[in-house]
């Protein structure tokens, strides 16, 4: 087909005008460099701890120094997988928790703001509980419910569900009010129902924010499987707290807290990444323009 | 009337506007957007709508879109009344609104899914869309790596999927450039002698409302009326030296001066 005509010619990709489309990802990746930067900085760190403490004369009970932390860590791991007084039991108990809590609690507060969102009338009826029941800290009734549903992983994973809830559920509500309302007009004029609406521009435009509960969540989920592990558990990771200091190994305590963080780091970037994959369309910050971008 | 190009005219009372009063506000409050609209727009023919900020005009092309329903009046096409959106209109917006989770296919095709039309037409008829507003190549992008020209074409083409009779147009090339939009104007008149399309588009732009329409609709506000209607005679298909014509000067001159009696400085 030839362009033989008054106005313009095909456009070619290089022209100015379209872009390439950039990596997909939410930050610019690291670098060599960075990287080893990271991990000078991180060898730095416990450098200075181990010197610091061996140095000063504290007493290796109250800030253990990193090599007893790291022993601690290696004779929890160095066990059969089931072993009761193991790191891997306590971890997968504690990483079940987490896992149900997270998925129950996410998953419900997002069906109730799309109901909520959904239908008009019950957003009204619905904000002042939701408030009132968001200022409630859901920590202080963990007793009761593990007084409810006792020592078991069944108290824990109702706590977390507690703790995941109210984020989604409310930045899922601020995700579908935000909606551009050219969209919604770009849908009605396809005669869309209310659903096809929802389906097609409330729900996807309402992402982001979504994810944003998510990460939030996330977090919650970790703080909430060890402050319930806490106030009542057999076993877990906050069980393993609780013994390491009554038996004041307080090396065990930060060992476990060292696994602690990383399955919250674990969390974050797996959640990071599927992030990334549903919102592969969003544009990349232009917060942080610089003269490459 | 002379054209230089045959196409097929139909009814020319296929969209009849007759009273039409639009009010928005409760009781003694509000403001009346329009007021006693009367006219008619022949199949097949090009209609633009032209006047300055506030005569109501994309109030009425959304009452004529069925996104806006209207107090009192009769707006009936093809014979029937409308109230509510309708499946055989086709509404280009003033931003091109490409959903930006989707592919320029994707977003061509929305009609059909929303429509529950077959998608495999749909998709070749996406494709054919596509080729004629030249976005060929282009399917497979996402939105935010086309140029505003080029997202807007989409758009034409997405208003076009389902093959409705009437295609609506607020201000498409407001927010384009000025060569972009003289390039788009003869895209939309190209696009229109092929489809044979009844085409009713609002702009604030005079010589592109002379230059694109078989008749001009010059609205004034405070209340929001059709002052008057211009046929604009002039052979098709019209090109850019088409502006240096007498009479594309004279219309543009006549328009002018209807707009700065109608319109205040405010």
């Amino acid at each position: 087909m030839t362009q033989a005509t008054l106005s313009t010619s095909a456009e070619p990709v290089s022209v100015p005008g379209t872009k390439p489309l950039p990596r997909p990802r939410a930050r610019p990746p690291l670098s060599n460099a960075t990287r080893v930067q990271a991990v000078l900085l991180l060898a730095a760190i416990l450098g200075l701890w181990e010197a610091g403490v061996r140095l000063s004369g504290v007493s290796r009970q109250l800030l253990p120094p990193v090599s007893d932390i790291a022993v601690a860590l290696w004779n929890g791991f160095n066990t059969a997988p089931m072993a009761k007084d193991g790191y891997w039991y306590h971890s997968a108990i504690t990483l079940s928790e987490i896992f149900l809590g997270f998925v129950v609690g996410s998953v419900v507060g997002l069906a109730i703001g799309i109901v909520v969102s959904q239908v008009p009338r019950l957003e009204a009826l619905a904000s002042p509980y939701i408030a009132a029941l968001q200022s409630v800290p859901k920590v202080a009734l963990a007793p009761i419910i593990v007084v409810w549903l006792g020592f078991g992983i069944s108290s824990k994973v109702m706590i977390i569900c507690l703790l995941t809830f109210f984020p989604v559920l409310v930045t899922s509500i601020a995700g579908f009010k935000a909606v551009d309302a050219d969209r919604i007009d770009l849908l009605r004029s396809l005669s869309a129902t209310r659903w096809q609406i929802f389906r097609y521009t409330k729900f996807p435009s309402a992402l982001p924010y979504i994810f944003a509960g998510l990460n939030m969540a996330a977090a919650f989920s970790v703080v909430g499987a060890v402050v319930g592990e806490f106030v009542g558990a057999q076993a877990g990771l906050g069980v393993l707290i609780l013994q390491s200091e009554a038996q004041a190994d307080s090396a065990g305590s930060f060992a476990v807290m060292v696994v602690l963080s990383v399955i919250g780091i674990a969390l974050t970037a797996a959640l990071r990444k599927v992030q990334q994959r549903v919102l592969h369309w969003m544009p990349a910050d232009s917060s942080q323009r610089t003269v490459n971008s | 009337m002379s054209t230089s190009h045959e196409r097929t005219r139909g009814r020319p009372d296929y969209i009849r506007i007759e009273g039409l009063s639009k009010h928005f506000g409760d009781g003694g409050e509000g403001v009346l957007a329009l007021k006693d609209i009367d006219c008619s727009i022949e199949q097949g023919s090009f209609v633009t709508i032209v006047g300055p900020s506030g005569c109501g005009k994309s109030t009425l092309l959304r009452i004529l879109a069925g996104l806006l329903d209207y107090g009192t009046g009769q707006v009936v096409l093809d014979g029937q009344s409308i109230r509510g959106t309708r499946r055989d209109v086709g509404v280009v917006f003033q931003s091109s609104i490409l959903l930006p989770w989707r592919t320029i296919l994707e977003n061509v095709m929305l009609p059909a899914e929303v429509l529950g039309l077959p998608i495999k037409r749909a998709r070749e008829r996406a494709m054919q869309l596509l080729h004629m507003v030249r976005l060929e190549g282009f399917e497979h992008k996402l939105p935010r790596q086309l140029s505003g020209g080029m997202q807007q074409r989409a758009s034409i083409a997405r208003a076009l999927l389902h093959d409705p009779k009437i295609l609506l147009m607020d201000e498409p090339f407001g927010a384009l450039d000025a060569m972009t939009r003289e390039r788009m104007n003869l895209e939309l008149q190209r696009i229109w002698i092929e489809s044979g399309k009844t085409v009713v588009l609002i702009t604030h732009s005079i010589p592109e409302a002379v230059f694109l329409g078989d008749r001009v609709f010059v609205m004034s506000p405070r209340p929001g009326t059709l002052e008057r209607v211009l046929p604009i005679d002039l052979p098709r298909p019209r090109e850019m030296a088409v502006m240096s014509d007498p009479v594309f000067a004279a219309a543009t001159a006549s328009i002018r001066e209807r707009f700065s009696h109608a319109a205040s400085f405010d």
